[in-house]
């Protein structure tokens, strides 16, 4: 998939989360109160409203919870097939991320397969995808 | 003080067409029109206008006209409207509609969706498609990994489905084929189906994103639909059957797709029972928001029509959901066969089949009671439409 991805526009909520992975770091806003997690970010928890929030690193290592191979070229140099997923990430209670499933072939993706982060950057951008684990 | 009812009287629709040159307010007027004639309404007698989602400068093929723009074209002397997309779905602005006739601000509003996506496309010096340097919002956290259509976030609920119950292609199919079985005697369908389609052609179609393939997605369609909305106390200026909007759920348990455990569908399917006193049983036929094949399996779920985890087996074979099954669905097609008239269309539909007016599609009987529905990922609208 040597396609620019759409970017998205950096704030003050989401800026951790894209560029974390300078630094090898999946960064999920964490609440330092009640000690959930708050994703998509926002500047207070979606738990207990506290302002008390900071991207906190998680392990990176999830399950695929669910996906899709994706045939339709959407846009134009869109390289098909490739697996959409929702991951279901380990020590984060409650959030997704939707990825992509990265280096296998479409048909070997598997619900509950054990998955781990990979960073695809593109122009300061640091897109979390994931490999199959193991 | 006696409880004002809300009703719908008047419906009308443009042509539906593929890339129409017809322009998206003349269009939205055909439907007006039409919509008058039937309920015997002038122009005059209309005090509101409601919309969804209100005009969107940035995709003006997604909603090409705004109720502040209708009211000015048609000299409407407006007390009460409404356009926008911040409400759970689309036939929430007909809810909203009903909602403002029973506290008495209007008698009879004009509710409208005009869609001009196939038009927009085939002309994109005049209507410019979407063009985002950035993406913001919900959408920063799907299309950055390249799951840009609502297909790719529906077909992961599809996906579980089919690994949690056992769902099959084949059963999936259904939908599909029952569409186009309703749309081909549907002389408003003529632009968008024209032959039956059968699982064999089904089944070795293209892919899209698995497990939908191109006959489980809508297409962009060029129409507008109108159905209008009057008070109780002002049934008397009307001369068609009105039908009573019986309850009206919708729900929005939090915009992020992928965040959300199950499909609004669900939440809103059991809402609507908890505000009358029918039951599912009740239901003479549903017309089912089906952008994607699968919605309608989780609305028969979440309406209380099969089990949840069950409404695939429900719609196997096809026979339950057909013109002359248990629970006759989408009789004009849907939007799988009808066209992308984006939540509307199946408005029009139950209340065409409430009146015996379905023609050659009309179901059997002397139906009283029909669920229309809209949205299905997480927002979600529900009508619960009956004859009295
Ligand atoms: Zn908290």
């Amino acid at each position: 998939m040597n396609i620019s991805r759409p970017r998205p526009k950096l704030d003050a909520e989401n800026r951790a989360f894209w560029t974390g992975g300078s630094e090898g770091k999946l960064n999920i806003m964490r609440c330092g109160d009640c000690g959930q997690y708050t994703h998509p970010p926002k500047l207070l928890c979606r738990h207990c409203q506290s302002e008390n929030v900071a991207p906190q690193a998680v392990a990176g290592t999830g399950v695929i919870d669910t996906y899709t191979i994706n045939y339709q070229a959407w846009m134009p140099g869109l390289e098909v097939p490739f697996v959409i997923a929702r991951v279901k990430l380990d020590g984060v209670p409650g959030v997704y991320l939707t990825s992509n499933i990265v280096g296998c072939p479409v048909d070997e993706v598997e619900f509950d397969d054990r998955v781990r982060v990979t960073f695809e950057e593109q122009d300061g951008i640091w897109y979390p995808l994931f490999r199959k684990a193991g | 003080m006696a409880i004002k009812e809300a009703y719908i009287t008047g419906i009308g629709q443009s042509e539906v067409g593929i890339r129409l040159t017809r322009a998206p307010l003349l269009l939205t007027v055909d439907a007006i029109k039409e919509a008058l004639e039937e309920s015997g309404l002038k122009l005059e007698q209309i005090d509101g206008v409601a919309t969804y989602p209100g005009k969107m400068p940035g995709y003006l093929g997604f909603s090409p006209i705004s109720a502040d723009e209708l009211i000015e074209a048609l000299n409407i002397k407006s007390k009460w409207h409404l356009g926008g997309s911040e409400m759970p779905a689309q036939l929430s602005a007909i809810a909203s509609a009903a909602i403002a006739v029973k506290a008495g601000l209007a008698r009879h509003v004009i509710c409208f969706r005009t869609v001009y996506e196939a038009a927009a496309m085939a002309r994109p010096e005049e209507y410019p498609p979407l063009n985002r340097k950035f993406v913001e919002g919900p959408s920063q956290w799907l299309a950055p990994f390249l799951a840009i259509s609502a297909a790719n976030w529906t077909a992961q609920y599809a996906m579980r489905h089919m690994k949690r119950y056992g769902m099959t292609r084949e059963q999936l199919a259904q939908v599909a084929l029952n569409a186009h079985r309703n749309a081909v005697i549907n002389p408003r369908a003529r632009a968008i189906v024209k032959e039956p389609l059968t699982l064999e052609k089904y089944m070795s179609a293209r892919m899209i994103t698995s497990p939908f393939c191109l006959y489980d997605c809508d297409r962009f369609t060029d129409c507008s639909t109108v159905v209008i909305v009057s008070a109780g106390d002002a049934l008397d200026e009307v001369k068609c059957k009105p039908i009573r909007i019986a309850a009206v759920s919708g729900s929005v348990n939090r915009y992020s797709w992928d965040q959300v455990e199950w499909p609004a569908s669900y939440e809103t399917g059991e809402d609507l029972w908890t505000r009358t006193d029918y039951k599912p049983k009740d239901l003479d036929t549903a017309q089912l928001y089906d952008g994607f094949s699968f919605l309608p399996i989780t609305w028969i779920e979440g309406l209380g029509i099969a089990k949840r985890g069950e409404g695939h087996l429900f719609i196997e074979g096809g026979t339950r959901i057909a013109r002359d099954g248990v629970l006759p669905m989408n009789t004009h097609g849907g939007q799988l066969g009808a066209g992308r008239l984006h939540g509307f269309g199946f408005a029009h539909e139950a209340v065409t089949q409430l009146r015996g007016k379905g023609g050659e599609r009309q179901i059997p009987g002397s139906p009283k009671l029909a669920v229309a529905t809209s949205g299905g990922g997480p927002m979600a609208a529900a009508l619960l439409l009956a004859r009295d």
